[in-house]
């Protein structure tokens, strides 16, 4: 068998054990949580009697292993089985109350990836190109200086941006300042186009106007991913370019880009692609956050709630969404870093 | 492919002239001077070698031939005229347009210097193509031809396949054919087969040699080994700290140098010790098979023997398990099979299983005693653990001994607060050959120790360890590719060929005919100081072709 279709599949196993071991590690936490829904929903003044029905209506009475392999069970079907909100007559899935939100979190992570990851590496390559000129100095800071706030001062701070379109020019500030001055920096904020402050969609929304609505936050989770990966595609470029093949390229008379682009970049991808596997990562995991900012209805927003309302299923479901896409999204990083080596794809 | 000014090309008129060229490099927080005023000049279609030991500037100059300077150089002062043209005092894009279309380069290591993410044929014709010489179905068509004249294995294939999918010889060529494809004026040569093995090694002069003339194309060819130069360059200039030392004609500098550094430069072939048989043996290993991961076998049935106070020279080229020899030995890698007798008992096979004195009594020294030395440790620190860890030396005894180790390898104590960032490379050795004496070792196994380091401290390093041999009885197994430095040291000799021992015996049995085939392949490959020697040889090897085919 071809070594790098045999590394894949190795991989690929490996995958479905992690996830397999992450299924025991999210189960057993989430057991360990104190209070459960019966308490939570039925509130401090239920009997015990009360509590207790509900909890066997619901499942949760049964023993804990047994829980597990069925809750497993019924994943390797494809089910994520019923939220604790469900009554008589009226069930609601897992999957149905995830689905649309997830839709939402991915349509978000897609649409910042597909701004970040490019303007990461356009600006990684240049940088590296001009390494050590103003503009790599100036790359560099901006993109350090938007990680180092946290993001939803970041976020904050852009809402209000957009808003001092309209409310600047009346503030006390702005009458404090020459009015030339004021009147400019007025000219200035109009430029900005007029993103919604609050990224309330629902599934009627149209496809360009929930591109719309996102903006904001997609902007937000560009600026706080950009910097790493900007930083790694230098980095991985400039140790390249200490090598003698690089030497070699430069006494062929190639140009700087040639040399960058053609005899660097190839054999950089591997670094490159592991941090923007774990930056995309982030943005299906980790943006509650932005979320709560602006209103998104993503998974985190779902994740929270459901949290403290003890809906385990909802929260199992979510946490292991979050696993397996980590694991995929490196595994892709692992697939990509070995198509590009030829050593690996193309044996002796 | 036509070149663009054939016309011009007879031989004989001025191609390059380089006047009062200075060189600057950047270390240690301040600029050093590497060349400080070379003048040489070339005609079209000469080659001229450039010879010296490391740090004599020889391939900065070679670069500056190209209007380049590495990273962290610069040329600080000169001119250099190609063609008529100033390249120092051209635009960068200018110079680059000569680069590889009138001037090109051949890397010291090919391996390192073919990018590993591209083809060969893309990286051979990559210049052709971007300075708009030819369209790539043509240029590639023209690069399977140069593959056919440098005689390459499938020429018509060798170029799709990646570098690390070619031998290191092939690489060289397939290099030399990059650096042909523009068909250049102008080639410089760095070490082009430093890296490579003698059998190798006299196959690629060839190659280079035919296409220069083939298409009489200058070259600077350069070296540090006086006996390839003397092959391949009409004229050698013989440099020294970034200075010329002398400058000749290639016959008449190897019949009349006039400068004693020139001499000292053969200095170890000179080298050489009557064999004395051996009384007894210390070191038996019988029918030992060795394999990496259970795949090929590295070594098959391979018997030695080590006589007590002598030296074993181990010969053969990279690949021939010389250096898992040395492994199996030390323990490194457990045989799959056959034993190890020492000092008249077993040995176990493992690493884990031998007790402290059987590891104190075998003792090893490197090839590259950077890697080998702990930049973090000083001087003293390293030679005291060995004293320490087997003697358990302590305190004020300890420090005696070091001393006594520090004399015997004739250093100054001075040294011992240094840290190894701050020694030669010829001193860093000397602390390794201190570090393994220390345990008071019956046998030293001593892995190509000496082929990292220039002709004149390699000398120095071969008497010392002669002269230890001498004064305490120890044996050494001295693994290398050259012959030169079997001659210098050994008593017996084992030449090793594809993990297979092909001879073995006393240095005057095996260096005088009747040889084994290989041991013949192996010893008319190492260069000789006559100039006709490649000529000879080749002449030699075709007419027992022919013979051979009739």
């Amino acid at each position: 068998m071809n070594p790098v279709v045999r590394t894949v599949l190795q991989r690929l196993g490996l995958g479905l054990i992690t996830l397999f071991i992450v299924t025991i590690i999210i189960f057993s936490a989430i057991a360990m949580l104190p209070g459960d829904f019966a308490k939570a929903m039925l509130g401090q003044s239920a009997t015990p009697e009360t509590v207790a029905a509900f909890q066997r209506e619901i499942g949760i009475d049964r023993p804990p292993v047994e829980r597990y392999f069925a809750w497993v069970g019924q994943i390797v079907q494809g089910d994520f089985g019923s939220s604790f909100a469900s009554r008589t007559g009226y069930r609601r899935t897992v999957a149905e109350i995830i689905a649309p939100r997830l839709y939402n979190t991915m349509f978000l992570a897609v649409m910042t990836a597909l701004i970040a990851v490019p303007l990461a590496l356009g600006l990684g390559i240049l940088a590296a190109l001009y390494r050590n000129s103003w503009f790599d100095r100036v790359v560099n800071t901006v993109t350090l200086t938007t990680i180092s706030f946290p993001e939803f001062f970041v976020a904050y701070m852009l809402a209000y941006l957009i808003i001092s379109r309209d409310t600047f020019i009346g503030t006390e500030f702005a009458q404090s300042l020459p009015e030339w001055l004021a009147a400019s920096i007025n000219w200035v904020l109009n430029l900005v186009p007029k993103f919604p402050t609050l990224a309330n969609i629902s599934d009627q929304t149209p496809f360009w106007e929930h591109v719309w609505r996102a903006a904001l936050p997609s902007i937000t989770l560009t600026l706080v991913i950009v910097a790493h990966m900007m930083r790694m595609t230098r980095t991985a470029i400039i140790n390249m370019l200490a090598s003698p093949y690089i030497d070699m390229a430069r006494l062929k008379g190639m140009s700087p880009m040639t040399i960058v682009l053609r005899h660097a970049l190839p054999n950089a991808w591997a670094p490159i692609v592991t941090v923007i596997a774990f930056n995309l990562a982030y943005l299906i995991v980790g943006v509650v956050v932005v979320e709560v900012v602006f209103v998104y209805p993503g998974i985190g927003q779902l994740m929270v709630d459901a949290v403290k309302s003890r809906d385990v299923p909802v929260v199992q479901a979510c946490a292991l969404i979050f696993a397996a896409t980590y694991i995929l999204l490196n595994l892709t990083a692992d697939i990509i870093s070995i198509a590009t080596n030829p050593r690996l794809l193309h044996p002796r | 492919m036509k070149s663009k000014n054939s016309g011009q090309r007879e031989k004989g008129t001025k191609l390059l002239s380089v006047r009062n060229l200075h060189v600057e490099g950047f270390s240690d927080e301040r600029w050093h001077p590497i060349v400080r005023g070379v003048d040489l000049s070339l005609k079209r279609g000469e080659v001229l070698g450039l010879i010296g030991e490391s740090g004599a500037g020889k391939s900065t100059i070679g670069l500056a031939a190209m209007g380049y300077a590495k990273p962290g150089c610069r040329i600080t002062q000169g001119s250099i005229l190609f063609d008529g043209i100033d390249l120092l005092a051209m635009a960068e894009t200018a110079r680059r347009r000569l680069r590889g279309s009138r001037i090109a380069y051949v890397a010291q290591s090919a391996a390192a210097s073919f990018n590993p993410a591209h083809r060969l044929l893309d990286q051979t014709v990559e210049t052709v193509v971007a300075h708009g010489i030819a369209s790539r179905e043509a240029a590639n068509r023209d690069a399977m031809k140069l593959y056919r004249r440098l005689h390459l294995p499938d020429p018509d294939t060798i170029g799709f396949r990646y570098p690390h999918q070619v031998s290191g010889g092939q690489l060289q060529r397939a290099m030399t054919a990059m650096a042909m494809a523009c068909r250049p004026d102008l080639i410089v040569f760095d070490e082009p087969t430093t890296a490579l093995d003698v059998t190798t090694q006299v196959e690629v002069l060839a190659s280079i040699r035919k296409i220069v003339e083939e298409f009489n194309t200058a070259a600077i060819y350069v070296t540090h080994d006086l006996a390839v130069v003397a092959q391949m360059a009409n004229r050698i200039m013989v440099l020294r700290h970034g200075r010329t030392v002398e400058e000749a004609e290639t016959r008449q500098m190897l019949a009349a140098p006039a400068e004693d550094y020139t001499r000292t430069l053969w200095a170890v072939r000179k080298l050489a010790k009557p064999e004395v048989p051996a009384a007894d043996h210390l070191l038996t290993i019988d029918n030992i098979t060795a394999a990496y991961a259970g795949k090929v076998k590295v070594l098959q049935d391979v018997s030695i023997k080590v006589p007590r106070g002598r030296t074993v020279a181990v010969v053969g080229e990279s690949g021939s398990g010389k250096s898992t020899l040395a492994r199996v030995i030390t323990g490194l890698l457990p045989p799959v099979s056959g034993s190890i007798s020492f000092a008249g008992h077993r040995l176990p096979r493992t690493l884990k299983e031998r007790p402290k004195d059987i590891l104190r009594r075998i003792q090893m020294i490197y090839q590259m005693p950077d890697n080998a030395l702990n930049p973090r440790q000083t001087v003293e620190e390293v030679i005291s653990r060995p004293l320490e860890f087997y003697l358990g030396l302590k305190g004020a005894a300890c420090d005696r001994r070091v001393g006594e180790l520090m004399h015997m390898i004739e250093m100054d104590e001075n040294f011992l607060d240094r840290l190894p960032g701050e020694l030669s490379g010829g001193q860093k050795q000397r602390i390794c050959i201190a570090r393994a004496l220390a345990a008071n070792p019956e046998l030293i196994i001593c892995d190509e120790v000496t082929s990292a380091l220039d002709q004149i401290v390699q000398e120095e390093i071969l008497k010392l360890l002669m002269r230890l041999q001498q004064e305490f009885g120890v044996s050494y197994i001295f693994i290398t590719h050259d012959i030169a430095t079997v001659r210098a040291i050994a008593d017996e000799v084992v030449v090793m060929h594809q993990g297979k021992v092909v001879e073995q015996g006393l240095k005057t049995e095996i260096l005088t005919p009747p040889h084994a085939p290989y041991t013949e392949l192996l010893l008319s490959s190492v260069p000789e100081m006559d100039p006709d020697w490649l000529t000879k040889l080749l002449e030699t090897r075709e007419r027992k072709r022919v013979g051979a085919a009739n």
